[in-house]
Formats: C-alpha cells, sequence, structure tokens
C-alpha cells in the first residue's frame, strides 16, 4: 500500500474535536451576552423605577425645579434637576476645555514630533496618569489646586468649588484622549505623510492638514470617551466640589434670554447628578421612599445626557471623516 | 567612476538622443540635477557608493538596476526626503540649479517645493479630487486663480476628461490608474522644475501603466523628469538617458538609453538587461 495512491483523508471529524469547537462558540457568545443583558437590565430598572418616582413628582417638576433637596428632615423637599444638571454640564465643558486641547496636541506630538525614544517614554507615563485612582486626583484638587488658584487667579474662590474639580476631571481624562488620539494618527499610513512632505509641506502643515483629518474618526471616538468619563465621574467631584445642590442665579443676557455667569457656578460648591446619587445612596434612606427612587430618575437624566453627547459628536465625526 | 560614458558631457549625447528617439525640437539640455561623490549610509551600511552623476533639464533620466541598488535612495536625496530616515547620513554634493541641497542654509521644504515627487504606490489624500491637486498651491500661498490651475494640472496629467463634473469626490474613489495620475497632477500643480518618480506603475495593471508612460513622455516637454523603474522595457521605452545602479549603490553605466540597451559598455550592464542577473 503506498501513499501517493491513496485518497487524501477529508472525512469529517466527529466527536470531540467538533465539541470543541462547539464550546468555543458558545463560550464566546455567552460573554457578549452577558454584556448585552448587563445594559439591558440596568436600562429596565433604571426605567422602572424612574416611572415609581415619576408617580409621585411630576416629570415636569422634576425637569424644571430649580431646587434639590431630597431629604425630608427641615424644610421642606424638592426634586428639581436643574441646578445638577447645571453643575454636571459646567464641569464636563470645563473638563472638556482642558482635556481635549492638551490630550489632541499631546497625540500630534507624540505621533508626529517625538522621536521613537521619546514615545517610548512617555507614552507608558501617560497611561500611568490613567491608573491614578480618582480619589487621589480629588484631594489633590482640594489640597493643591484650589489654594493655587486662590493664590494666583481667584482670591474669591471657595474652598469647595467646581473649578478646581473640573481641572482635575480633565487632567483625569487626558491620557484617554492622548492615547486614543495618537492610536488613530499612528494608523495613518506613511504614504500620505511622505505626499505632503514631498510636495514641501512642513511638519505642522503635514500634522494639521493631513494627519489630523485622516484621523478624525479616531479622535472624535476619544473624545467621546473622555467626556463621557468626564459627565459620570463621581469622586473627585464629591472631594473637591463639595456638595451643596445650589442653584445659580440666572440673569438676562440681551433680548431676555435667560443666561447663567459660568463664574457664578466654577467659583462656588456645587453638586452634579453623580454626586446627588452619591449622597442618596450614602444615606441611610430606605428603599421605596421617595429620595430612593428619584436615584433612578437622576440616573435616567445622566444616560440621557451621555447619549444626546454621543450622538453629537458621531454627527461632528461624520461631517469632517476623511477615509483613507 | 568605472565608466567613460558617464564622463562625457550631457551635451554631446543628447544630440544623438534627439535623431535616435526622434524628437526633433530639443535643444541641448543644461544640467538639472548633478551628484558629486556622493556616499550615502544607512547606519553602518552604505547605500550609495560613490556616485557622480549630471542629470539633463526636460528630459526623462531612467535610474535602473535591482532591487536595494540604491536606486530609490538615490532619488530621494535630490529632494531629501532621506532626511526624514533617522539612521540615514549623506556624504557628497547633490546640486539642484548649481546649489548644493545639503548646504547648511539650504531649507528642505523650499527645495522639495522645487522638487515635485510621485511614489509607488499611488497615495492620494482623503480629500477631494480639487482639494488633492490645490494642496500643494494652498501650502505654498500660491497666489493665482486655484481652479484654474487645478484644471491646468489635471489636464497636463490626462486625468481632466475623466473627473471634471467630480471634482469635489474623493480622489480614493478613482481606481489605482487614475489615482496615479491625479498624484502627478498633484505633484505638477505648483509648477516644480522637476518630478521625481519612484517606480510609479509598479502598482499598476499594463493599461493603466501605459498612460502613465504617454504622460510621462508629455511632461518631459516642461518638467525634468528623473524615475526610478524596475522594467527595463519601460526605461527603454521613455528615457532619453539611463543610468544603471548595480548592487552596492554603484552607478555603474550612465548614457544615452539606446547606448545602454543596444550596446553597454560594461559587461554587467549586458549581462543585468539581457535579464542573466537581477
Amino acid at each position: 500500500m503506498t501513499d501517493s495512491t491513496e485518497s487524501p483523508d477529508l472525512q469529517r471529524r466527529n466527536g470531540l474535536r467538533r465539541l470543541k469547537e462547539g464550546t468555543y462558540g458558545g463560550l464566546f457568545a455567552a460573554c457578549a451576552a452577558i454584556t448585552l443583558l448587563t445594559t439591558v437590565a440596568i436600562f429596565v430598572t433604571l426605567l422602572s423605577d424612574a416611572v415609581v418616582f415619576f408617580q409621585e413628582i411630576p416629570i415636569s417638576e422634576f425637569l424644571t425645579g430649580t431646587s434639590w433637596s431630597p431629604n425630608p428632615s427641615g424644610g421642606g423637599q424638592a426634586f428639581g434637576v436643574v441646578p445638577l444638571l447645571i453643575g454636571t454640564i459646567v464641569v464636563t465643558i470645563t473638563a472638556a476645555f482642558v482635556s481635549l486641547p492638551t490630550g489632541t496636541l499631546t497625540a500630534i506630538y507624540l505621533s508626529e514630533y517625538a522621536t521613537s525614544n521619546a514615545r517610548s517614554i512617555l507614552k507608558p507615563l501617560l497611561e500611568i496618569l490613567a491608573g491614578i485612582p480618582t480619589v487621589v486626583y480629588g484631594y489633590f484638587a482640594l489640597v493643591y489646586v484650589t489654594p493655587a488658584l486662590e493664590a494666583t487667579l481667584f482670591p474669591e474662590i471657595g474652598t469647595f468649588n467646581a473649578l478646581s474639580a473640573s481641572i482635575m476631571v480633565g487632567i483625569m481624562t487626558i491620557p484617554m484622549v492622548s492615547s486614543i488620539s495618537e492610536d488613530a494618527m499612528s494608523a495613518v499610513p506613511d504614504e500620505l505623510r511622505q505626499a505632503g512632505y514631498g510636495l514641501g509641506a512642513t511638519k505642522f502643515e503635514v500634522s494639521t492638514g493631513i494627519v489630523v483629518p485622516a484621523s478624525i474618526s479616531g479622535i472624535a471616538s476619544s473624545y467621546i470617551l473622555a467626556v463621557s468619563r468626564a459627565i459620570g465621574e463621581t469622586m473627585i467631584v464629591v472631594v473637591a466640589m463639595g456638595a451643596q445642590a445650589r442653584m445659580p442665579a440666572v440673569r438676562e443676557a440681551a433680548f431676555g434670554v435667560p443666561f447663567i455667569n459660568p463664574a457664578d457656578v466654577l467659583l462656588e460648591s456645587g453638586m452634579t447628578i453623580t454626586v446627588a446619587m452619591v449622597q442618596i445612596a450614602g444615606g441611610d434612606l430606605t428603599g421605596g421612599t421617595i429620595p430612593y427612587d428619584s436615584m433612578f430618575a437622576l440616573g435616567l437624566a445622566l444616560f440621557a445626557v451621555t447619549l444626546v453627547m454621543n450622538v453629537i459628536s458621531d454627527i461632528i465625526a461624520e461631517r469632517y471623516r476623511e477615509e483613507y | 567612476m568605472s565608466n567613460t560614458s558617464s564622463d562625457t558631457t550631457g551635451d554631446e549625447s543628447l544630440i544623438t538622443t534627439e535623431v535616435e528617439t526622434g524628437s526633433t525640437q530639443r535643444t541641448p539640455a543644461r544640467t538639472a540635477v548633478a551628484a558629486r561623490d556622493l556616499n550615502v549610509y544607512y547606519g553602518d551600511e552604505q547605500a550609495i557608493d560613490d556616485v557622480t552623476i549630471e542629470i539633463p533639464e526636460k528630459r526623462v533620466t531612467a535610474l535602473i538596476g535591482p532591487s536595494g541598488c540604491g536606486k530609490s535612495t538615490f532619488l530621494r536625496c535630490i529632494n531629501r526626503m532621506n532626511d526624514m530616515i533617522e539612521v540615514c547620513r549623506v556624504e557628497g554634493d547633490v546640486e539642484f540649479g548649481g546649489k548644493n541641497v545639503y548646504d547648511d542654509d539650504v531649507d528642505p521644504v523650499a527645495l522639495r517645493r522645487k522638487i515635485g515627487m510621485v511614489f509607488q504606490k499611488p497615495n492620494p489624500f482623503p480629500k477631494s479630487i480639487r482639494d488633492n491637486v490645490a494642496y500643494g498651491l494652498k501650502i505654498q500661498g500660491y497666489d493665482g486663480d486655484v481652479d484654474e490651475r487645478v484644471e491646468e494640472s489635471l489636464k497636463a496629467a490626462a486625468l481632466y476628461e475623466e473627473v471634471k463634473d467630480q471634482l469635489d469626490s474623493s480622489g480614493l474613489d478613482l481606481s489605482g490608474g487614475q489615482q496615479q495620475r491625479l498624484c502627478i497632477a498633484r505633484a505638477i500643480a505648483p509648477d516644480p522644475e522637476v518630478v521625481l518618480m519612484d517606480e510609479p506603475t509598479s502598482a499598476l495593471d499594463p493599461v493603466a501603466a501605459s498612460k502613465i508612460e504617454d504622460l510621462i513622455d508629455d511632461l518631459a516637454e516642461q518638467y525634468t523628469v528623473i524615475i526610478v523603474t524596475h522594467n527595463m522595457q519601460q526605461a527603454a521605452r521613455i528615457s532619453d538617458r539611463t543610468a544603471v545602479f548595480l548592487t552596492g549603490g554603484r552607478l555603474v553605466e550612465y548614457d544615452d538609453t539606446p547606448k545602454i540597451f543596444e550596446d553597454p559598455e560594461e559587461q554587467r550592464v549586458e549581462d543585468y538587461i539581457t535579464g542573466k542577473f537581477g
């Protein structure tokens, strides 16, 4: 019997190998399903408990109320989300002013300007920044940033204030922006840079006119991530911003448009949606009370804010996308 | 130099070229680009070994040779694209318009604005066709009518008729051959003096490649074209002068193209051209 005349063995294997293949597939699918189920479960819980809350407190009162004091003791209860929303939005925007430009420019430096040696040192260092526990950032804001701001720019700043919290949230999210943006920029094919340099473009022109536009969708996703992280950040804000749900003075700008001076919010203590939730969850409230249920309404509001941000970023990224 | 023909002046030999290639209206050319005693190293490895060459203005000069012979490296010395490779070291002179481009007072950015480059793989920017061609004009602060110059460049690159109705669509929507002609349009839009081409047809199908070849012939009316190619038939078809690089970055023979292909001085060149090695 010679091998050459024998037909090749193409027999389908039964038994162990097929069983293993099936098991692997099932395992991977199960992991994917867990993520999906958790997301759905969270959303359903938020929604169902929020519905209970909205049966007690009308949704219009929740959305337009300018006072937040969930504790029944001393004075009236009030469940107006506006001051919390203002706190959240101001912290997020201020943090974005810190993290998006710094992170993007850092990414351009790392991807286009840094030598491979500098990059191999700087990238891991930046990623360490992402590993610092947020409570440390919070204390850093309280103990160093606030006194520094008081001594220099804003002598009237409060001990607990939104500005130093926002700055620290911004710094915390720089590595997200720089790391993901840098990955996107490094993925731009070198041929495009060569084409630019061949036409007599400077490094700056190649970076800003070719590399950044070509990697804009990656840069936008880094922004989405950083901003979502800033919206949800709790610990820094609890420690450095105090926990007073204050409604800033609403002034009137031209044509009677209501307007809030950001300085009124930034230099004073305040509360974000996340902090309000922590306060309720950390208190000794029992289930089934209105304050307890309000947590879920707040969660839903936070979810809505994040969703809106994501959609806006997606639209912007789509508009400036340059596929290579 | 290892051969005598490369030392003859460009002028004399080009007169013969005119007769042989049938291009009747060409006057003897001045030297556009010259290298003198050029040595290039990548770290410890020598990529160009003592090359001296004079490349005539408004002619097509082909650089041929086996892989790794240094022809692309030589091309990239002319517009200092090698500057971006950290380990690359250049000794000797590369003259452009009589000026050594490696002098301390030469800005490589300014140099590259005078010397266009077309690469092996078509590399249009992920921008519209119009913005691709206008890119060089934009960064160089062109003060004329940009749209008009874009149209002229696309016409010169024999692409205008195919894309005139879709100037705002992405350059990447074009076929490979069209993309390469777009890159040529982009390179010539700022009106450089020299156009360097690094194997511009090697990633294209034969039909697209032959369109580029026709185009190169037209370009030489206005520009000095220096083309690196792996394809010896292509060098024979389109170039006026041919430089043969062989292993080790040595320029072995440099002469009029018909002479190189019909009666080379060097046995090694003949062996290479007839396919005995390389």
